[in-house]
Order: C-alpha cells, then sequence, then structure tokens
C-alpha cells in the first residue's frame, strides 16, 4: 500500500553540513546567545533575567529543548505535492530552511500516492525568543476553585448568573459548547450546569445569532457564550464579528458579557472581533466559570 | 474464541420490545407523507436539475402542488396526469411548471385508473435503473474481492468534490476500502438539494448527484488500478433523507449514514417528519443494496459513554427495527458504536472491549461500524495515535465490519494528507497483527468484560421496556437518548409533513414494498 519508504539514521549519526542560505544566523546581535550549550552563557542569560522583569522569572532568551539546554532542536512534519525522490527531499530541506532551521534532516519521506510525499524533519533553530519582548494578550481573571465561584457569587450577587449559549451559523459541532456547559464537563471538570451559582440555557448548534440575541433578551442573561469549531473560509470570523454588530444594534452589548470559544479563538482575536473574551483550547469549564462569576460581579462593582 | 456469554432470553426480549416500539410508530404515521418524499417521486420518474432561477425542478414540482393544495394526493398521479395530457416527459413537464407554461390544476383529468397505470410505468421505469446499478455493484465486488476485515473508513471533507477526488484516490492507494465524503455544515437543514458540481463548502463537500457521480467514477478507476472494490459513503439525513437515498441509488454510492432519529437528537428536524421519512428513504436504500450506518455512536459525545453506554444498545435495537421494518437485511444494517470511555479510568480499554464485544454479539450478522475515539482527544496529537492504536486493536480482535479510522489530530482540524496516511498505516497494521488473536483468546467466566457486557445489557433492556410502555415519542420528550430532549411538535421541517388524502397515491413506496416483501 504505501510505497517507497525510505528511512534515515537518527539525527546524530548525520554529520550532513547544511548548504543552504541560513539569513538568521548573520543576525549578529543573538549569536552569541544562540550557542547555548556553553555554561557562561547560562549564566549570561540569568543577568538579562535579573533586569527584566517582563520574563516574570522566566529565562529571557530561550530556544526549543530537545535532549539539552538551547540545542534548539525542533520536530517537524509536513507533506509536498511532489513526488517520492531526491527532488523531493530537497525540496522539504529547503522547506525548513526558510523556516529558518539549520542542520534541517529529512528523517523519514513516505509516498502518499499521486505524486504526494509526507516528510518527517528534524531542524535547529539558532535564533532565539525574547520572552522579554512578547506581548501575551492575557484575560483579567484568576482561576478560582469551584467552591469560592459558588460562595462569590451566592454572597455577593445572591442569585445565579444567566448563560445563554449556542454553536452559531452553521456550525454543527457542540463538543467545545457541551464540554464547557454540560453538567459532565471535560476531562473530570464539570460543566457549568453542575453549578448552583449559573442558570444555563444551551441552545445547541446551527442557531441563527438572530435567535441566540433573541433568547438572551428574553431570559436577561448576564453573559452569552459562542462556540466555533468549523472555521473554513473563516466563516467564523464573520459570523462572530455580525453578532457583536447585532448585540451593539440591539442596544444589548454592554449588558451582557460576550464570550466566544473554539479551537481557533485566542482571546486576542475575541477582543479584536468585539467580544470580552475568548477561550481556545485546552480551555476547561473552570476557566470559563472563574471568568464569568469575576466579570459579572465586577461590572456590578462586587468584584 | 473471544465470546460473552448472553443470557439469549434477555437478547430475544430485547428484540421484541423494539420491534414493537417501531412497529406502533410506523402504524401512527403511517397516514402522513413529507414534501420531500413526493420531491423523491418526482426525481424517481426522472426530475432533475434547476429551474433558470436555481431552484431544484422536484422542488418547484412539489411546491406547485402544494400551493393548489393537491399535494396530499401524493405528486405521482398528478405528474403522470400532465404527462398523458401534455404528451410529455415527466422532466419536461416540470421545466413547463418551472417556466409557469404549465399550471397542473387547471389541465384535464384523464381519471385516476389511467394515472396510475402511467405512474406506474415511470415506477418500473425508475426501479430498473436502480437495479441496473444494484447489479453492478455484484459485478464488480465479484471482479475486485475486499479481502480485508475490518473495512477501513476515512473521511474526506475539503468542500471541493476535486480537491476530495485526489484526497480519496491518494487514501484508497494507502488502504482505505471505504471513502465517506463528508457533507458541508448545515446541509442536513437544506429543504432541497444543492445541484450541480461544488468546489465550495464549510467543512465538507455538499452531497449533490453530480458531486456523487464524479467521486464514484474516480473510485471505480480506483477499484480497477487496486483490484479491490473501494466503497463510497454520503448521508442520507436531514430534512432531504429520501431524496439522498434515492440519487445515491442512481450514482451507486455503497454506503448511508441513515439513522431513524439522528436528525431529531442531533439537528432538531422534526421528529415526524424525520419517522417518516426515514421509513421510505430506508426502503430506497434497501432495494439499492447499499449498508446503511446509524449514529449512536454520537450519543457517547453529549453523554458519559461510561454510563449511558446501555443507552447506544437500546438505541440499536429500535434502529435495526425501524431498518428490518423497511426491508433492510441484515446485511445492510450498519449499526454504530464508538470508544469514547475515559481513557483515565482504571480498566478503560476492557470496558470497551466489552462493549465492543457485547455490539458485535447482538447483531452477529450486521455490519456494525465502530467509531474512533474522539472526546478524549484534545490535541495531544501524539497521545490521540496511542489511544487509537487502542481502538484498532479492540476493532480487530472483536470483529467488528466497518472501522472508522481515528484520527491523531481530531480536535485540531480535519484531516491532513499526512494524517490520513498515519491513521491509515496504523489501522492497517492492526488489522495484519492482531488479525487471529480474537479467535485464540477466551474471556474468564464471569470476568470484567462479561459483567460489564451483561450490566449494560440489562440497563439497556430496563431501557426498552421503559420506552415501550410511554412510546417514543414520549421517550424523546424525556430525553432518554443522548440526554437530548424533542418535542413531536417541535424542530424543523413540521411544515413539510401533511396528511394524505384519500387519493393519495405512491407507487414507488408500493413498488419497493412488493419487491422487498413488506
Amino acid at each position: 500500500m504505501c510505497r517507497g519508504v525510505r528511512f534515515r539514521l537518527p539525527l546524530r549519526f548525520i554529520g550532513v553540513k547544511d548548504m543552504g542560505p541560513d539569513k538568521v544566523r548573520d543576525d549578529s546581535k543573538y549569536k552569541d546567545r544562540a550557542a547555548g550549550r556553553d555554561k557562561d552563557r547560562v549564566k549570561d542569560r540569568d543577568e538579562d533575567r535579573a533586569e527584566d522583569k517582563g520574563a516574570q522569572g522566566a529565562e529571557r532568551f530561550i530556544l526549543p529543548y530537545g535532549d539539552h539546554r538551547g540545542d534548539g532542536v525542533v520536530q517537524i512534519s509536513f507533506t509536498l505535492p511532489l513526488p517520492h525522490g531526491p527532488l523531493g527531499d530537497e525540496a522539504a530541506r529547503q522547506v525548513m530552511r526558510q523556516m529558518a532551521l539549520t542542520d534541517p534532516q529529512v528523517a523519514v519521506s513516505v509516498s502518499l500516492g499521486e505524486n504526494y510525499t509526507f516528510y518527517v524533519g528534524y531542524g535547529k533553530l539558532s535564533r532565539p525568543v525574547d520572552t522579554a519582548k512578547l506581548k501575551v494578550a492575557r484575560p483579567l481573571w484568576d482561576k478560582i476553585e469551584p467552591v469560592q465561584v459558588e460562595q462569590m457569587v451566592r454572597e455577593r450577587l445572591g442569585r445565579p448568573i444567566i448563560v445563554v449559549g449556542a454553536a452559531t451559523g452553521s456550525d454543527a459541532h457542540t463538543v467545545g459548547l457541551d464540554a464547557i456547559l454540560n453538567y459532565k464537563g471535560f476531562a473530570g471538570d464539570h460543566g457549568l450546569e453542575a453549578y448552583s451559582c449559573f442558570k444555563v440555557v444551551n441552545m445547541g448548534s446551527q442557531v441563527p445569532n438572530e435567535e441566540l440575541v433573541a433568547r438572551a433578551k428574553q431570559e436577561k442573561a448576564d453573559a452569552i457564550l459562542v462556540s466555533q469549531v468549523v472555521t473554513q473560509g473563516n466563516v467564523h470570523l464573520a459570523n462572530l464579528t455580525n453578532l457583536s454588530e447585532l448585540l451593539e444594534a440591539e442596544g444589548w452589548r454592554d449588558r451582557v458579557v460576550l464570550v466566544a470559544g473554539g479551537p481557533r479563538i485566542t482571546h486576542a482575536l475575541a477582543l479584536e472581533l468585539g467580544f470580552d473574551a475568548g477561550f481556545g483550547a485546552m480551555t476547561r469549564p473552570q476557566d470559563v466559570a472563574s471568568y464569568l462569576a469575576q466579570e459579572v460581579l465586577r461590572r456590578k462593582s462586587l468584584y | 474464541m473471544l465470546r460473552l456469554d448472553l443470557d439469549t432470553s434477555k437478547v430475544d426480549l430485547c428484540h421484541a420490545l423494539a420491534e414493537s416500539i417501531a412497529r406502533k410508530v410506523n402504524e401512527e404515521l403511517s397516514g402522513r407523507s413529507t414534501v420531500t418524499i413526493e420531491r423523491t417521486v418526482a426525481r424517481l420518474f426522472g426530475v432533475e436539475g434547476v429551474s433558470p432561477s436555481g431552484v431544484p425542478l422536484a422542488n418547484v414540482l412539489v411546491d406547485h402542488l402544494v400551493s393548489l393544495g393537491k399535494v396530499e394526493d401524493g405528486v405521482a398521479i398528478h405528474l403522470a396526469n400532465a404527462c398523458a395530457v401534455l404528451d410529455l416527459s415527466p422532466q419536461d413537464v416540470a421545466a413547463k411548471v418551472a417556466a409557469k407554461e404549465v399550471d397542473l390544476g387547471s389541465l384535464p383529468w384523464r381519471g385516476a385508473e389511467e394515472c396510475r397505470a402511467k405512474a406506474k410505468e415511470l415506477t418500473c421505469a425508475a426501479l430498473a435503473k436502480i437495479q441496473a446499478r444494484r447489479e453492478e455493484r455484484e459485478e464488480l465486488l465479484e471482479a475486485y474481492p475486499v479481502h480485508g476485515r475490518p473495512w477501513l473508513y476515512v473521511i474526506v471533507a475539503t468542500g471541493d468534490i476535486y480537491e476530495d477526488i485526489a484526497q480519496a484516490r491518494m487514501a484508497a492507494q494507502q488502504g482505505a476500502d471505504v471513502i465517506a465524503v463528508i457533507r458541508s455544515t448545515g446541509q442536513s437543514l437544506l429543504d432541497y438539494v444543492p445541484h450541480g458540481v461544488t468546489r465550495e463548502g464549510y467543512g465538507g463537500t455538499y452531497a449533490t448527484q453530480d458531486n456523487f457521480r464524479l467521486m464514484r467514477a474516480a473510485l471505480d478507476e480506483e477499484s480497477k488500478r487496486l483490484g479491490r472494490y473501494v466503497r463510497l459513503v454520503n448521508y442520507s439525513s436531514g430534512l432531504c433523507m429520501p431524496e439522498i437515498a434515492a440519487m445515491g441509488a442512481l450514482e451507486r454510492v455503497d454506503l448511508m449514514l441513515n439513522d431513524a432519529m439522528y436528525g431529531i437528537l442531533f439537528r432538531d428536524i422534526n421528529a415526524e417528519r424525520t419517522l417518516i421519512d426515514q421509513r421510505f428513504s430506508r426502503m430506497i436504500n434497501a432495494y439499492a443494496g447499499i449498508i446503511i450506518n446509524t449514529g449512536e455512536d454520537n450519543y457517547l459525545t453529549t453523554v458519559d459513554a461510561l454510563s449511558s453506554g446501555h443507552s447506544v444498545v437500546a438505541s440499536q435495537f429500535i434502529n435495526y427495527h425501524f431498518a428490518h421494518l423497511s426491508g433492510l437485511k441484515d446485511g445492510q444494517i450498519g449499526l454504530g458504536h464508538a470508544f469514547e470511555i475515559d481513557p483515565n479510568i482504571e480498566d478503560s480499554f476492557l470496558l470497551e472491549l466489552a462493549s465492543a464485544l457485547l455490539v458485535r454479539e447482538l447483531f452477529p450478522s450486521c455490519p456494525v461500524k465502530f467509531m474512533p475515539p474522539t472526546v478524549h482527544k484534545t490535541g495531544d496529537i501524539f497521545f490521540a495515535h496511542a489511544l487509537d492504536a487502542s481502538f484498532n486493536l479492540v476493532s480487530v480482535i472483536t470483529g467488528q465490519s466497518i472501522h472508522l479510522v481515528g484520527m491523531l489530530t481530531e480536535a485540531v482540524h480535519t484531516p491532513l494528507l499526512q494524517d490520513r496516511y498515519a491513521s491509515i498505516r496504523a489501522a492497517a497494521y492492526a488489522r495484519t497483527a492482531a488479525r487471529h488473536l480474537g479467535q485464540d483468546l477466551s474471556l474468564e467466566k464471569g470476568g470484567k468484560i462479561e459483567r460489564r457486557a451483561g450490566e449494560v445489557l440489562d440497563k439497556a433492556l430496563s431501557l426498552l421496556k421503559d420506552v415501550e410502555a410511554k412510546g417514543l415519542f414520549r421517550a424523546l420528550e424525556e430525553g432518554v437518548f443522548a440526554g437530548i430532549r424533542r418535542k413531536r411538535e417541535g424542530g424543523k421541517g413540521l411544515e413539510g409533513v401533511f396528511t394524505k388524502s384519500p387519493a393519495y397515491y405512491n407507487p414507488v413506496e408500493e413498488g419497493l414494498k412488493r419487491e422487498l416483501g413488506i
């Protein structure tokens, strides 16, 4: 079935010198720090860290860690529309060079048929990331234990927070929405329905934005949760923007905490689309519960 | 050999209860039909294509009858009358209706007898076409036999049929036995079937008759090249369930996702609409030699697989009997189930083995379809691949028939070319490496696996008793399946359900029932 599998020696046995252009290496500003294995350099970086408060205790200049500090080793896999053979292998190495990887190695190349070939490669990154210069969009809330969330809402708000959730537009996927809202939750972390301090209305999938807004108004929702899983052709962006605009037009935008979720959603993206918060991959129900409780209370000057 | 010691009297009781549940629903709904059933009849009479404004002619014709208040008689006799009076084919009549050149309400009436005779003639031609495609499949299967079991089933979902074809060819070459073209998100809620070759879709590719034809032709080429018949899957589900069954029958689609209750639960389609449509669509699938796949695996995405495994089994019994009542043979009923127990639970592998074996033994002649883990895949592709390896092993040693190949990138994106390759390779490895393992193993009497299977069967039996006592509609209202509640009068598509007039005539249904012996 799978023709033309070619195995290569493990990396450490290969002494191939990278022949390709490597502009990144010439970036002398980072050259010394990229060496990595030198213990003196580690000390240098410790000093950098001390100077820079933005790095918050982490090492400032960092490289991917393969099997020792500073080696910069990256594992990568991809497919090229080329037949299996020497040309494809060289093209694969060039792909890695263009990603600023040095010493690109093709560990295996496999024909997928129809003149497509799959590559697993390894390369090294030489230009470290300056963590002090990174901007991280982080939602402004703390993760708190469910018991505390319950207590906080009960004592300060005195009624449940009303949450209306839906997978909107043509999106038929409710896995993410259900994981956050349903009692069962996700990975042992119960969903909002399990909290007595949330009243949850889960509208399910393929809900038009208009219906979601109407329901939120009817329920006097404190928060709206929108899940978008299918992202082909970036249809989710138009959908989410449309929802925030719709709420704006109805004069309801300021009355609800508007939250987007889904594997391709980030907090920064959500803010850009006119939402209050965005939750991406690896979100647990507790994250959303913590945020909602704090944000709803904050808006009422109770937090 | 791996075998459970099941109490056969309980199994018999489950069958009796499920049959009664399905029979009562069919009887209750026998006086009703739907607009999509009528459009199916029109399509089978040869009405295809779209009006100048892009509306499928089958819709134009049936909507026209609705506006005249004549749809309650069924489309067949009115169409047959028009054909006789105007001496035109059904296609030409529909085109003239679309152009507003013909009004079916003002044509002279040739009388019920002549119209019925004409409709029967059109039905014979339609059934002959379907039968020809069925025989064609049988011949191809003889020429290009499929030896591997379970069949490896993968999906393509690019939105562009030409891109799908390239990916399907690759998958076939890599070892896939079955190719499913995932439908564009939202098509299930369209009350018409899109037309033509399509190159854009969301999360999948539109199910159109032209797309079916193109993909089937490509897979026929691959079948010849590989010496192994590659099967094609699509979706006979949603608001156009029977129409897509007819299109699939005419284009030799081999498997159809076709569930009696899925649309009600997961697409909020009206319960009556779905249950009426499934009955007719399954007759077509039965006659076309299509294997249906049911969707019980989906239950485990909304409720816990450990505590709700019995609802899958109960639903399988119900789906099985609905299918049977529509003339599907055991060999065409691909009941679905899934590997979705939390992998962090101790002995989760044993529990999965118990469930898989239970389904296999409850429906020994059915091509049961085993679905891979999805819920506990989080984007950690390496763990996901390990989890799929367990799934592959359980599938092989319990003798599953159709194996939906799990993707390591589930929960991240629709499969990349390399994802499909890695997953097919892993599944093919398990299929070869453990081919006869199930035959050589036996279970500890009274052990954990046997106890778990017995427990699930007991709970399924008591759930079936409950559903039988209250009726399926009430059970759906109470959220018995997948924890989702659906009201009988709620959901989408109820406006397309109507009560048949005394003059109602559906020669296709009549013909299929005769042919299928139901």
